[in-house]
């Protein structure tokens, strides 16, 4: 019964949202946009849960002074000021508990939240994501090793896409005359981004939408039920 | 006192930067704590995110502001603390139901969104006469997009071993996959270069003022 119950209450708003599509009037209609709405409810209780799961490994981590034990506190510190900054006094244009906190905004610049977004949360998130530039240019190296015609194929569009994405590329191949302007490294990359690699991609996409489909099909009409928690 | 908290912003931001920036040395302590500072400050910032951008104004404003007409709203509400009963071994089963609507929900969707955009309007799209263009350019572009776009998706049908001259289209198809492939990386690597150049333009202009 445990797991009948959930199983049609998958089936069944996975029913309503199906047939809200092609019957888009009452009731349907306003079922869809209130399961929506539901949805994105519940949803936020998911990021609720994580962020407590969160808590709840970097707290065990500290009890039973794992390896490394000491940093996790500052996961914990970190996570607390962010999360109590942005309650007191709200982010951005929404105030918090305490309003709008202007005097601390005015001594600060911005307020306590968007202080330390702007100081501390974007310069580690785009530094750690710069990070990659260089271990994409090492797996580059390992990967690129022109060995087979295919592996030729992904090395020269990618030192095309690369070269045409700068000021570099158009120095290069000014020199190319007008009637051939298709082969300045610019339009080049234009142009494979506008086709080989569209028809690519669509293919993936077309591909993978019959898998999506055939994967929804079965969650909803209940062959699909490890989400219950590993059951067949 | 604007100004002050702003220059220890800048050193802050230095500080975490070149902290990260370390570990293409070797894993050190300065990365280890930047990186669980991180960890801490993301998973904040999108529980406040979320809760004034989504739990207030779509649940808590609508309850306490006009119960009569949106108390089917606890409906969710309840559904969300049985998901956060996850945490409870005991009553871990609880957060099945909310778990199953949103599966449920989400592969609906997922359906729908797959079908519509990715499947019929994908099609639709290649669906084309390459010779109502007038460069020859395009022509010959619409050309290889409807051969590409065949090809790989002829590469992606299993159901049939692709050996002799059904391995032909099959093997266009992985030149075309190829191709797209290296576009992504050489698009990533740009992309993650601006990135850095960013990093770099910010610790020698707003923090070292070396450049102007």
């Amino acid at each position: 019964m445990k797991s009948k119950i959930p199983q049609l209450l998958a089936f069944l708003s996975g029913l309503v949202i199906l047939v809200a599509a092609f019957i888009p009037h009452t009731p349907f209609g306003m079922f869809e946009e209130t399961l929506t709405n539901w949805f994105m409810i519940i949803s936020s209780f998911a990021i609720l849960l994580g962020q407590s799961s969160l808590i709840q490994s970097n707290v065990a981590k500290i009890t039973q002074k794992a390896p490394n034990w000491k940093y996790h506190i500052a996961t914990l510190v970190s996570f607390g000021v962010m999360l109590i900054f942005g309650l007191l006094w709200g982010m951005e244009n929404t105030p918090g508990i305490l309003g709008q906190g202007e005097k601390l905004a005015e001594s600060l610049g911005s307020k306590p939240f968007d202080y330390l977004f702007e100081y501390a949360f974007m310069p580690l998130s785009s530094t750690m994501f710069s990070l990659l530039a260089f271990y994409i240019a090492s797996a580059a190296y390992r990967a690129f090793i022109m060995r087979t015609f295919e592996s030729n194929l992904l090395l020269i569009t990618a030192v095309i896409v690369m070269l045409g994405r700068t000021s570099f590329a158009t120095i290069l191949t000014s020199w190319i005359p007008d009637s051939l302007h298709f082969l300045r490294l610019p339009e080049l990359t234009d142009f494979i981004m506008q086709y080989p690699n569209t028809a690519a991609q669509r293919a993936i996409l077309i591909s993978a939408a019959l898998g999506v489909v055939g994967a929804s099909l079965r969650i909803i009409l209940g062959i699909e039920r490890s989400y219950l928690g590993g059951e067949k | 006192m604007a100004e002050l908290m702003k220059t220890i912003g800048i050193w802050l931001s230095a500080y975490f930067t070149l902290s990260i920036f370390s570990f293409l040395y070797k894993d050190n302590p300065f990365y280890k704590l930047a990186e669980q500072i991180f960890v801490g400050l993301s998973a904040a910032y999108w529980l406040v995110y979320t809760i004034y951008n989504i739990l207030i104004p779509n649940l808590f404003n609508k309850l306490f502001t006009d119960f009569a007409h949106n108390w089917i709203l606890l409906i969710p509400m309840a559904l969300g603390i049985m998901m956060l009963m996850r945490m409870f071994p005991k009553l871990e089963w609880l957060s099945h139901y909310p778990m199953a609507i949103m599966v449920g929900t989400t592969a609906a969707i997922a359906m729908l969104l797959a079908f519509q955009s990715d499947f019929l309007s994908q099609i639709a799209a290649t669906m084309v006469n390459p010779f109502k263009y007038s460069s020859p350019v395009d022509i010959v572009g619409t050309i290889l997009l409807i051969i590409g776009t065949i090809c790989g998706i002829y590469f992606f049908y299993f159901s049939k071993k692709q050996e002799g001259f059904y391995k032909i289209p099959s093997k266009v198809g992985i030149w075309f996959l190829m191709v797209s492939f290296g576009a992504s990386f050489g698009y990533t690597v740009m992309a993650r270069i601006s990135l850095l150049i960013g990093r770099l333009d910010f610790l020698l202009r707003d923090w070292l003022h070396l450049i102007r």
